[in-house]
């Protein structure tokens, strides 16, 4: 009997000959088999291997054994849907079809994501006809029909400075009973030009994959590259980009909880937060130049070292706004109207979370105790951990408490790290990578997991590059949230995931 | 309530006196206006060239030329320079009038002038601006919503980002402009009553930054709509968001604020 999975840990290569290719139905037996053991899907790609076939690779992750298990199977041009069996699948396998032309029978929800032709010449899943433009979120929308039942559409241009998407809810009066949420809009074609690299461009890619997560898709794309090329950054490299991860989680984490207090309008909050956000921003500033981390972190290290003096500058400006974001978000903890609007608002329920896959925050503040840094650590994570905070009640509230948590948790990781760096150059050169070969790099990001894999050729070059970005996985829960609740209650539950739209369209 | 004000009190006022006086420290890492020492630079190696993802570095006769439409400021060209005849400096200012005043040899970097006086009559006290990402990252949204923070204050100077564009008087764009963006850009800036400004912010609006020459998207708002006032970065700092601003309403003297000294 042939294995049906082989077993890898975050950043580690594996041989592209070691990867089992199940028969079809094999295949699906062991996802549904994983998931329903309690395994997560941290990515389900396809890659064309040869004319006629695309081989689908999946890869799962099991937190308590910290193993990532990787699968494929080849598929010509139809396969039956794994989505019933397995709900977690159901963004991915609509991905796979709208990049090769693969039709998975019997989806329940069949439609592109992004409006972008086939990758494949000849092959497209919905049998458009070719050469003919695509009309992004042109398509058909789930609708409820009755007496007193209406549909708002809102977007792609929304009202307030944020990026472009596209939302229908179907209401019965002011209750939402069905929000679909449609993308696309931010297309830019990152993923199928990061294959043929790496080169010049690739790092600047992962920088502005989602601009707010430049450290965390940095790092990840890094430790792929350094496991492929067999040498990692030394530790003191791994340590600063750890803290420039932990500064991007307190910048986001603090403007969303401003943004959480202008949308039930307590005003205090959010007038202090927006400029706490920014003094996390400088911070980060202070170590590379720029606000958002950019430049910083690069395949064998980092471009810029601290000094103790940089190193005081940095503790000290943390130290100051940890304690101004402590008393801005006291004040929204016991303001009982701020808080009336988030208990019990857009809640998801823990079951359904489970089912369809969530991670980060969202999932976290559902009471999932997963976090990738604690249950797949890699780089400096592997040597400093961070507790992993959890709230249960999965609502808007859990949300926000689960960020103010994590908060407090990398103020203090931080500072202890700052305090004791490792000794060690800064940046290492790698030599080539090696062939043939592919390698899971999961980070936890700010809004939670960064799923990168990076499958190479012969020579050493992607031959595919896949990023899962978390809001990838959790766009469906703001949808799922909704059910139920007002419509007013849109943009404090929209503010409470605050996903990324070029992260998903990539 | 009390609470509310004692920490209030505590906070205190942080709004920043840009323009008047020194404008705010920049953090010694800032990468600011290149600077181009033509002298230094032995015209043959082009490993700036070679280095810069978005080939904004050409090689002329008398030294380099930087577009600074298209750079990054990721400083991979000052690294890879051995004469270090590429530099970043602390300068934030960095908003032209035209595309062509983005292309630098390190002798002169014409700032943007302001409007002319019909359309400051018009524009000048007052500024309601509608933002469209049309690709951005959240990096450029990101540092424009920082401007309404009370750090910034864009409110002061009479300039607002409103909810709709037939409130407006202009566009602030952010992104490449996506080809699924595209028709809404085209859509919101007809909208947009005339007489009516736009602005690019960042390098993929001035040039499609790191995207440039995909399929999936046009190499910059000027591909769509016609373009005012260019705000080079990746993403550029509020700071250089705002003196552009200020900058294109003649409501700054012809230097500006002064960058801080070091």
């Amino acid at each position: 009997m042939i294995a049906r999975h082989v077993c890898s840990s975050n950043c580690q290569p594996l041989a592209l000959s070691a990867i089992p290719v199940l028969p079809g139905d094999d295949f699906r037996d062991e996802l549904a088999g994983q998931l329903t053991a309690g395994c997560q899907l941290s990515a389900l790609f396809g890659q064309p291997c040869s004319s006629q076939s695309v081989r689908l690779y999946a890869i799962t992750s099991e937190t308590a054994a910290a193993a990532l298990r990787v699968f494929a199977t080849d598929v010509s041009d139809r396969y039956p849907a794994l989505t019933p069996h397995c709900p977690a699948a159901h963004w991915f396998e609509r991905e796979i079809a709208e990049q090769w032309g693969l039709k998975p029978e019997g989806h329940p929800w069949f439609k592109p994501i992004r409006f972008h032709p086939s990758y494949r010449a000849g092959r497209d899943a919905w049998n458009r006809e070719p050469g003919r433009a695509i009309q992004p979120c042109v398509t058909d929308y789930f609708r409820v029909a009755g007496e007193e039942v209406h549909e708002v559409a809102v977007g792609p241009v929304h009202a307030g400075v944020i990026e472009p998407g596209h939302f229908r809810f179907q209401c019965l009066g002011e209750r939402v009973l069905h929000l679909e949420i449609e993308l696309g809009y931010q297309h830019r074609g990152v993923e199928r030009r990061l294959a043929g690299g790496p080169d010049k461009r690739t790092v600047h890619y992962l920088e502005t994959l989602a601009g707010d997560t430049t450290i965390g898709h940095t790092t990840a794309y890094c430790q792929a590259v350094e496991a492929l090329a067999g040498r990692e950054a030394s530790l003191r490299a791994q340590a600063l980009r750890a803290v420039a991860l932990e500064l991007e989680r307190l910048a986001n984490h603090t403007g969303d909880l401003g943004a959480l207090a202008v949308d039930v309008g307590f005003l205090p909050t959010s007038a202090f937060c927006g400029r706490l956000r920014g003094d996390f921003l400088n911070t980060t500033a202070v170590l590379c130049g720029s606000r958002f981390g950019r430049g910083l972190v690069r395949p064998g290290g980092v471009v810029f070292d601290v000094d103790p003096p940089r190193c005081d500058d940095i503790l000290s400006r943390v130290a100051r706004t940890y304690k101004d974001v402590a008393g801005a978000v006291e004040l929204l903890w016991h303001s009982p109207s701020a808080m009336a609007r988030y208990d019990g608002t857009g809640v998801v329920p823990r079951a359904v979370c489970d089912q369809l896959g969530l991670v980060g925050l969202a999932a976290r503040a559902c009471g999932v105790d997963r976090d990738a840094r604690r249950d797949f650590p890699a780089g400096f994570f592997r040597f400093a951990q961070v507790p992993v905070s959890t709230w249960h009640t999965g609502d808007v509230f859990a949300r926000a408490y689960v960020r103010w948590l994590e908060v407090q948790r990398s103020t203090r990781f931080v500072s202890e790290q700052l305090r004791a760096l490792p000794r060690g150059e800064p940046r290492r050169d790698l030599g080539p990578l090696r062939p043939d070969a592919l390698v899971v790099s999961l980070v936890e990001g700010w809004r939670g997991e960064i799923c990168h894999v990076a499958v190479t050729g012969g020579d050493g070059r992607f031959t595919h590059y896949k990023v899962v970005d978390p809001s990838f996985r959790n766009w469906i829960g703001l949808a799922m949230a909704l059910r139920n609740e007002p419509i007013s209650d849109f943009p404090v539950c929209n503010k409470s995931f605050n996903l990324s739209y070029c992260g998903h369209d990539l | 309530m009390f609470s509310i004000l004692a920490e209030r009190l505590r906070q205190g006022h942080r709004t920043i006196s840009f323009p008047a006086g020194d404008s705010p420290r920049l953090p010694d890492r800032f990468r600011g206006l290149p600077v181009l020492d033509a002298a230094k630079c032995t015209g043959d190696c082009r490993r700036c060239a070679e280095a810069c993802p978005t080939d904004a570095i050409a090689l002329a006769d008398n030294g380099p030329r930087l577009d600074l439409g298209r750079c990054l400021f990721c400083g991979e060209c000052a690294q890879a320079c051995p004469a270090n005849a590429i530099a970043f400096s602390q300068d934030y200012r960095l908003a032209s009038r035209t595309r062509k005043d983005l292309l630098i040899d390190g002798r002169t970097f014409r700032l943007a002038e302001a409007l002319d006086d019909k359309a400051r009559r018009l524009f000048g006290r007052s500024l309601q601006l509608r933002q469209v990402s049309a690709g951005g990252c959240n990096a450029c949204e990101a540092d424009i919503n920082v401007l309404t923070t009370v750090v910034f204050d864009l409110g002061r100077f009479g300039i607002q980002l409103v909810a709709s564009p037939r409130h407006a008087d202009g566009l602030l764009i952010t992104g490449p402009v996506t080809e699924h963006m595209r028709l809404a850009l085209r859509k919101t800036y007809e909208a947009t009553p005339a007489p009516k400004l736009v602005i690019a912010v960042g390098a993929c609006a001035i040039a499609g930054g790191p995207f440039a020459g995909h399929s999936e998207q046009h190499d910059g708002a000027d591909s769509t709509v016609p373009v005012d006032l260019y705000i080079p970065g990746c993403p550029p700092h509020p700071l250089t968001i705002l003196d552009g601003l200020l900058r294109l309403l003649g409501r700054l003297g012809p230097e500006g604020a002064r960058p801080a000294a070091r």
